[in-house]
């Protein structure tokens, strides 16, 4: 018993985590200040009102990904492994205050969307073609980012804007390459990695390339996304349709 | 039998590191005694048993894992076959340079509290006669035994409960061992001190912020003085014909909201002039007055001797975050002359004094400005190097831009003191180069481009070699005189630390850090 005692002690040392699992920073004094290093620390990609922009939306009622506050605390420390949330230097309070302020970014009312979820599932079906590329549970593509759980990860205003202009941010996971070989041969997928040295691609039918620049003769970004725009192609009303659909989808289809 | 004898007390009694061989580092490859392998900033070495055409067969030796999650960004000194590391957050190991096995550990128990904005990190020690010197993340200097890694005395330098820290390595100068601070984001006041390097008392401190009638504590108003920052987290340099020690600054405090601080903020993002034995004040050149950016003047300067205009000056060159490169006399610090070396949106340029003149709505709004450089600034506390053999300096630029927001500035001890904020430009890919300039000049001789803006810093060596490393995980080697690669290995993590090259068993090893492992690369046989 003792022994496992000083592991478990260990470990979280280790881990340099709170051996608390309630947030023992809520006061006001520190909600102020959680604020304001969130808008230093976390604003440009969350978003001032945490709504969402490269990084998740945080005005939902349960985080998926920090149901509890020490997962909070953890998210915010380590950042997620293969996600673009990075790991913060902040010192343990202010990891707190900081947290304390995303909690209540939850309380905050969501917006009623103008749009009708149920049409705009329709329209992602089937007009807009988005399951070409995109999944939605085990249906659809996987050229662009799952749609599974994106009303979680991303807010309405975001999801709108990235409608209207798709090649605005782009993570980095998806961009679209043509890359000519100096033997004349071409192909064209999703980058996975590039550097100095090498690229590495994923083609429209899952297959894996990896190409050695020095054999490269011609590398060019196809477009900056294969996404097109719905500027035009869907009228302003189906627009707030597929948001609100988009909208909805929290990972639990 | 008595060789032998003497090769092997060789290993086991290291040699005392005194200032004359800390003034002859260079023409003592086999070791890396100092921070920048020379007083003059060089981050060059004379070796040439790894050159520009046997690179190729360059492969790793061992390889050091550092268990901590935090950032490596050490230079280790190697002396007499045996490597002193430095971990995250303020730890040393004592490495055998044929193994890689560790001989002695020193493990220092941080306070939980301690405010490090950037990462509880370590950038090296200092050696001089049989001791090691450690900053501390809790703002402490240490001594340790060389040989054991015993303490032998251990002074506060400051009150980390304040904000004050120490991530740079210290610089031991004749017999003092000057110690620069961090904490420019919590509203700390700058200072640069100096310890006996026998007893751990303090010999002076220049405060970076002059105080109530001294000159220069009119560039601050009101109060702000107090808390405007101005720190001295990277190692700086020293000419001993001058006896003048060279050292930059920090950006004032708040970072990105200057309302408060009216004024040029004085000695922030400087570079200071010091006396090695007094610390007084020889001169001063500001780079960018009242800055709103955070672009810390604190760069290794790199001191070079070479003809400007027909007249031969004692040089430092100072490739500053702000995105111009300087070169100033280090007599008189006079402003010799200053360009633009990555992309820049700030400045219409430099006035004949050096002055930048500054363009309009390039200050941190509410909304958010977008200016270049970002954050990062063009260049950081990551090293240049200069080879004398080339008569190149290189610099790792950064090619980025941010959007810069004010926000509000209440000073709380402790706390961080930011007064806004940044994020990247929308839509921006971010890149960066190996640029080689020559020093008379600043004109640019080359250029090798980069995926992304470095974090690494750069070694020139006398096999026509300069090494760096990538975000993306790779160390490489290029010709020194052209900026052709020559060598690359994949090491697998974002790299932050500067190279350094030492022999053992007299055979030339390269050793970098690479995410959490020091990687040491040889020939192979």
């Amino acid at each position: 018993m003792i022994s496992w005692a000083v592991v478990l002690l260990q470990l979280a040392q280790v881990l340099d985590l709170p051996t608390v699992t309630n947030n023992p920073h809520t006061t006001a004094a520190d909600l102020a200040l959680g604020k304001k290093l969130f808008a230093a620390r976390c604003a440009g990609c969350h978003g001032p009102g945490g709504d969402g922009g490269k990084g998740a939306n945080l005005v939902v009622p349960v985080l998926p990904r920090a149901t509890n506050d020490l997962g909070l605390y953890r998210v915010i420390r380590y950042g997620l492994m293969d996600t673009e949330m990075p790991g913060s230097n902040m010192t343990p309070l202010e990891i707190w205050q900081v947290a304390a302020h995303v909690k209540t970014l939850g309380r905050m009312e969501e917006g009623r969307l103008p749009g009708d979820a149920g049409r705009g599932g329709e329209l992602v079906r089937g007009k807009a073609g988005c399951m070409q590329c995109h999944a939605v549970g085990v249906e659809g593509g996987r050229v662009g980012p799952s749609l599974s759980d994106i009303g979680s990860r991303r807010g309405p205003r975001y999801l709108r804007e990235k409608l209207l202009e798709p090649a605005k941010d782009v993570p980095d996971q998806f961009r679209l390459v043509n890359v000519t070989l100096k033997t004349g041969q071409r192909v064209t997928g999703i980058r996975l990695n590039e550097d100095n040295w090498s690229i590495q691609l994923r083609d429209m039918k899952d297959g894996l390339h990896s190409f050695w620049k020095d054999d490269v003769a011609e590398l060019k970004e196809d477009r900056r996304t294969v996404m097109p725009s719905y500027r035009g192609r869907l009228a302003d009303g189906e627009l707030n349709d597929v948001v609100a659909y988009l909208t909805g989808l929290r990972g639990n289809q | 039998m008595k060789i032998l004898l003497g090769l092997a007390m060789a290993l086991t009694l290291p040699a005392q590191v005194t200032h004359e061989r800390l003034l002859n580092a260079g023409n003592e490859p086999a070791n890396w005694l100092t921070y920048s392998g020379n007083f003059a900033g060089h981050r060059f070495s004379q070796l040439d048993q790894i050159n520009d055409q046997n690179v190729a067969g360059l492969a790793p030796l061992w390889v050091y894992q550092v268990n901590s999650l935090q950032k490596l960004e050490t230079t280790p000194l190697v002396m007499d076959g045996i490597m002193y590391l430095t971990e995250p957050p303020s730890h040393v190991t004592a490495l055998d340079t044929r193994t890689g096995k560790p001989l002695w550990k020193y493990r220092r128990v941080i306070p939980e509290d301690v405010r490090v904005c950037c990462g509880q990190v370590n950038r090296g020690v200092a050696a001089l006669g049989d001791l090691l010197y450690l900053g501390t993340v809790d703002a402490h200097l240490v001594a340790l035994d060389a040989k054991t890694g015993a303490v032998r005395w251990d002074v506060p330098v400051a009150d980390y409960k304040a904000g004050y820290s120490i991530t740079a390595a210290p610089l031991a100068v004749k017999d003092k061992i000057v110690v620069g601070m961090a904490g420019g984001e919590y509203g700390v006041r700058g200072f640069l001190d100096a310890y006996d390097a026998k007893t751990g008392k303090l010999a002076w401190r220049f405060w970076t912020i002059p105080g109530p009638g001294e000159p220069g504590h009119d560039t601050w108003a009101g109060d702000t003085w107090k808390t405007g920052s101005a720190t001295t987290w990277v190692t700086g340099s020293y000419d001993p014909e001058l006896n003048a020690i060279y050292w930059g600054t920090g950006n004032p405090g708040p970072d990105w909201n200057g309302d408060q601080r009216g004024g040029s903020n004085l000695y922030s993002d400087s570079v200071l002039a010091l006396d090695a034995d007094s610390g007084k004040l020889k001169w001063h050149f500001q780079f960018t007055p009242h800055d709103v950016h955070d672009w810390d003047s604190t760069e290794v300067p790199v001191l070079v001797e070479t003809e400007v205009r027909g007249t031969k000056r004692k040089l430092l060159l100072f490739p500053n975050r702000n995105g111009f490169l300087y070169g100033l006399d280090r007599v008189s610090g006079e402003f010799l002359w200053g360009k633009p070396y990555a992309k820049q949106t700030w400045a219409k340029g430099l006035d004949d004094s050096g002055r930048p003149i500054r363009l309009p709505n390039t200050f941190p709004t509410l909304e958010g400005t977008a200016v270049w450089p970002g954050v990062a600034g063009a260049n950081n506390w990551y090293s240049p190097s200069y080879s004398p053999r080339t008569g190149l300096l290189y610099v790792a630029t950064r090619e980025a831009g941010a959007v810069y927001f004010t926000g509000e500035a209440e000073y709380s001890k402790g706390e961080q003191f930011n007064g806004g904020g940044f994020r990247s430009v929308q839509g921006e890919e971010p890149w960066g180069a190996v640029r080689a300039f020559e020093p008379a000049t600043g004109k640019l001789a080359w250029e090798y481009r980069l995926f992304t803006p470095p974090w690494s810093g750069l070694l020139s060596t006398g096999g026509n070699l300069l090494f760096g490393s990538t975000n993306e995980g790779q160390v490489f080697a290029l010709a020194a005189s052209t900026g052709k690669v020559l060598w690359r290995f994949q090491a697998g993590g974002l790299a932050r630390s500067n190279p350094i090259t030492y022999l053992s068993d007299g055979k030339q090893h390269v050793a970098t850090a690479v995410g959490n492992a020091m990687y040491v690369f040889a020939l192979k046989p």
